[in-house]
C-alpha cells in the first residue's frame, strides 16, 4: 500500500517536471528541433524510413550552409510504428523534448491520433504521406499541413475534367467493389451530386474477374451516361472498355491512378484510344527531384522510398517557412507556409488554408497513340 | 424490350462461356465422382498455349483460320496432357481413399498449377490477339451479339450434341456409362476402367483449352488467375443442372447467365452473385440433384 502511494507520487511528480520543463527547454534553445515522426520499425517501416533519409540530406546541407536565421537545425526522430496509440506516445516525447517543427507523421491514423497532442503546444506537423481527407479538410488540425494529395484528390481532379473541360452532365460512376476503386467512386459520386452541374445516372460495382461485362455496359448504353468514371484497376477496366466497343458504344472512359498503368494500353490495344486516367503529377523531368535523388544515392547507396521526394519538400517548405517568419511561431509559420512559394522536388509549391498544398497532386492523362499524355 | 433481348443476349453469352467449361466438371464427377478442382487450370493453360502458338504464328503472317485451327489443337493437345497427368498423378493413387482425399488432392493440384504458370510465364496480364474477326453480316446487330458471343454459342452447341451422341451411341460412350454406374463391374465384364477414366480426362481438357482459347479472346486478356472465378462460377453451374449430366450443365449455365445478366441489368451489379448463389441454394433445398440430375440411389 505504501509502496503504491509512493509510486502515484512520483509519477504525479513526473508529469510536473515534464510540464514545468518543456516551454523552459524549448525558449532556451539556440538549434532549431526539427522533429522526424512516423514508422522507422515494424511491417510499415519502409513507408517511414524515407522520410528520416529525406530530414536527414536537407537538415544536413542547410547545416553546412550555416543554418536557419543564424541556428543550427537538430534532428529529433521517433519511432510511432504507425500505430495510434504509440504516435500519442511519440508526439508527447517529442514536445517533451521541445521540438519546433515535426515531419510526420506517415499513416493517416497515427497523424490523426498524435495531431491534437502538438496543436496544445502549437506545433507545427506536415506529414509526406498521410493522406485521409479529413485531417485537412475538416477544420479540426488548424497545425497540419502535407505535401500529398489528399485520397480524394483524385476524384476531385477526375470530376471537375468531366464538367468542366468535357462539359458532361450525365454520368456513369462503376467500381470494382474493392477499397481502392469503391473509396474513389464514392468521392466521384459525392463530388458530382455537389457540383450541382452534372447527374450521377449509375452507380454500381462490378464483380472483379467475371468473364463477361455486356450487361453492365448494356446498363451504361440505357443509362444515356455520356461519360463512364470507373474506380479500381486495369484489368477491370480494359475488359469494360473492350466491351464497350464491341457493343459500339462510344462514351468517354475517365479513370483514376489504378488505370493509369502501361498495361492498360497494352492490353486494352486500340479499345483504349482517348480514355482518360488521372494520375501523379509528372515529377521525373523537375531537376530538383533529380537532384535529391542524387544525393540519396550518393549518400545511402541506393535509390529512395516511398514518399521520398514528399518528406524532402515538407522539409524545405518547413525550414524556409522558419526562414521566412524569423520564429517558430505558430501563426507566423502558417501565414509564410500559405504566402511563400518554394520550389520542391515536388514542383513550386504554397499551401491554402486549410493546409493541403497547391501545387502537388495529380494531372488528368488522356491515352493518345498508344501512350498517356499529360494534359 | 431493346433492353429486355440485349440482357437476354449477354446472359446467353454468358451461360454458354459457362457452359464450355462446366461440360468437363459434368464429365469427370459423372464417371468418378471427383469434383476436378484443377479444372479451371486446365482451362487457363489452354488459354495460355493458344496464346502462344497464336503469337508465334501471327508473326509468321499465317491466315487467321489457320491460326485458330492450329492454336486450337494445339491448345487442346497440350491441355489434354495436362489432364492426363493431373489424372494419373494426384487421383489415381487416391481412387480408393475416402472421398475427401482426392478433393484436396485436387485444391492442391489447383494452387501448385496456378503458381507454375505464375513463375513459368508471368504474373502481368497479358492481351490476347482477337481471332474471332468482326463478321461483316453481324454488323447490323453488333450492339446486341458480338461475332465471338456467336462463335461461343455454336462452339458450346456443337460440343454438347456430339458429346451427347458419343455417349449415347459409341463403345467407348458405353464404356464410361458402365464405369459410371459400377466401377467395379464394369471392370469384371472386361472394360479397362483406367483407360475409360483417362479418356475422359482427355476429352474433357480438350473441351476446356477449346473453351480458354475462345474465351480468352473474347476477353481479350489473359493472366494466370483467370481460371480460379471461371472454374467456380462454372462449378456451380453443373451443380446447378445436375452434376454429371450434360444438358443439365448446359442448363445450368444459361441460367445461372441469365439470372446474372437479368440481376445486373434490373437490380444492380452489385448483387450479381448474391442472385446467382441464392438461387443456387434455392435449387438445392427443392431438387438436390439439380435440375437434371438423377436422383442418387444409395449403392449397398
Amino acid at each position: 500500500m505504501k509502496l503504491q502511494l509512493s509510486g502515484k507520487l512520483l509519477s504525479t511528480a513526473a508529469c510536473f517536471m515534464i510540464a514545468l520543463s518543456a516551454p523552459a527547454l524549448s525558449s532556451a534553445a539556440d538549434t532549431i528541433k526539427f522533429g522526424v515522426a512516423g514508422a522507422h520499425s515494424g511491417d510499415l517501416a519502409s513507408y517511414g524510413l524515407p522520410t528520416v533519409k529525406a530530414a536527414e540530406l536537407v537538415v544536413e546541407k542547410v547545416n553546412a550552409n550555416g543554418g536557419i536565421n543564424g541556428k543550427k537545425v537538430e534532428l529529433l526522430v521517433e519511432d510511432d510504428v504507425c500505430k495510434p496509440e504509440v504516435a500519442t506516445n511519440t508526439a508527447t516525447k517529442l514536445i517533451s523534448d521541445g521540438v519546433d517543427v515535426v515531419l510526420g507523421h506517415i499513416c493517416s491514423g497515427a497523424t490523426k491520433a498524435a495531431l491534437p497532442i502538438y496543436s496544445n503546444a502549437g506545433v507545427l506537423v506536415m506529414s509526406p504521406s498521410a493522406t485521409n481527407p479529413a485531417l485537412t479538410q475538416s477544420g479540426e488540425y488548424p497545425n497540419f499541413f502535407r505535401t500529398i494529395a489528399p485520397d480524394d484528390a483524385q476524384a476531385k481532379i477526375d470530376v471537375e475534367f468531366a464538367l468542366n473541360n468535357l462539359g458532361y452532365t450525365k454520368i456513369a460512376v462503376i467500381h470494382d467493389k474493392g477499397d481502392y476503386g469503391k473509396g474513389f467512386a464514392e468521392f466521384a459520386k459525392k463530388f458530382l451530386e455537389d457540383s450541382g452541374k452534372a447527374e450521377v445516372v449509375l452507380y454500381e460495382g462490378v464483380t472483379p474477374g467475371a468473364v463477361d461485362y455486356s450487361a453492365i455496359v448494356q446498363k451504361i448504353k440505357r443509362s444515356g451516361a455520356q461519360a463512364v468514371m470507373f474506380g479500381g484497376y486495369h484489368p477491370e477496366a480494359s475488359k469494360i472498355i473492350s466491351m464497350m466497343r464491341k457493343k459500339r458504344l462510344k462514351t468517354d472512359f475517365i479513370s483514376d491512378d489504378g488505370v493509369k498503368d502501361n498495361t492498360f494500353i497494352k492490353v486494352a490495344g486500340k479499345d483504349a484510344e482517348g480514355a482518360y486516367a488521372s494520375g501523379p503529377k509528372d515529377t521525373t523531368k523537375n531537376p530538383l527531384s533529380i537532384q535529391a535523388v542524387e544525393e540519396h544515392k550518393e549518400k545511402y547507396g541506393a535509390d529512395p522510398g516511398a514518399f521520398f521526394e514528399n518528406a524532402y519538400s515538407a522539409a524545405l517548405a518547413m525550414l524556409n517557412a522558419i526562414e521566412k517568419a524569423g520564429s517558430t511561431d505558430l501563426d507566423a509559420l502558417k501565414k509564410a507556409l500559405q504566402t511563400e512559394k518554394v520550389d520542391t522536388p515536388v514542383g513550386s509549391i504554397y499551401f491554402d488554408d486549410k493546409g493541403d498544398a497547391i501545387g502537388v497532386g495529380f494531372s488528368v492523362y488522356q491515352v493518345q497513340n498508344g501512350e498517356f499524355v499529360e494534359l | 424490350m431493346d433492353y429486355f433481348i440485349e440482357l437476354f443476349c449477354s446472359g446467353i453469352t454468358r451461360g454458354a462461356i459457362y457452359a464450355l467449361i462446366a461440360l468437363g466438371y459434368t464429365m469427370v464427377y459423372g464417371i468418378i465422382g471427383l469434383i476436378n478442382f484443377a479444372h479451371g487450370e486446365i482451362y487457363m493453360i489452354g488459354a495460355f498455349t493458344s496464346f502462344i502458338v497464336a503469337t508465334v504464328l501471327s508473326i509468321y503472317g499465317f491466315p487467321l483460320l489457320a491460326i485458330i485451327v492450329v492454336a486450337g489443337v494445339a491448345a487442346a493437345v497440350w491441355s489434354s496432357a495436362y489432364g492426363f497427368t493431373i489424372e494419373k498423378i494426384a487421383y489415381k493413387p487416391l481412387r480408393h481413399a475416402p472421398r475427401l482425399s482426392p478433393l484436396i488432392s485436387a485444391i492442391g493440384m489447383s494452387i501448385f498449377l496456378q503458381n507454375y504458370v505464375l513463375l513459368a510465364q508471368t504474373s502481368d496480364f497479358l492481351p490476347f490477339p482477337e481471332l474471332i474477326p468482326d463478321f461483316a453480316f453481324m454488323e447490323p446487330i453488333a450492339h446486341i451479339v458480338g461475332s465471338s458471343d456467336l462463335v461461343i454459342l455454336i462452339t458450346t452447341t456443337v460440343v454438347m450434341i456430339i458429346l451427347t451422341f458419343v455417349i449415347k451411341f459409341t463403345r467407348i460412350g458405353k464404356a464410361m456409362r458402365a464405369t459410371a454406374q459400377d466401377r467395379t463391374m464394369a471392370m469384371l465384364v472386361g472394360i479397362n476402367v483406367n483407360n475409360v477414366i483417362s479418356a475422359t480426362f482427355i476429352i474433357g481438357s480438350a473441351l476446356a483449352a477449346i473453351g480458354g482459347m475462345l474465351i480468352a479472346s473474347h476477353i481479350g486478356q489473359i493472366n494466370f488467375y483467370i481460371g480460379f472465378i471461371a472454374g467456380i462460377k462454372a462449378f456451380t453451374a453443373a451443380v446447378l443442372g445436375g452434376i454429371g449430366s450434360i444438358p443439365g450443365a448446359v442448363l445450368g449455365s444459361l441460367v445461372l447467365g441469365l439470372t446474372e445478366s437479368f440481376a445486373t441489368g434490373y437490380v444492380s451489379s452489385d448483387y450479381e452473385d448474391v442472385f446467382a448463389f441464392a438461387l443456387l441454394v434455392l435449387i438445392l433445398i427443392f431438387k438436390p440433384s439439380g435440375l437434371l440430375g438423377k436422383d442418387e440411389t444409395q449403392k449397398v
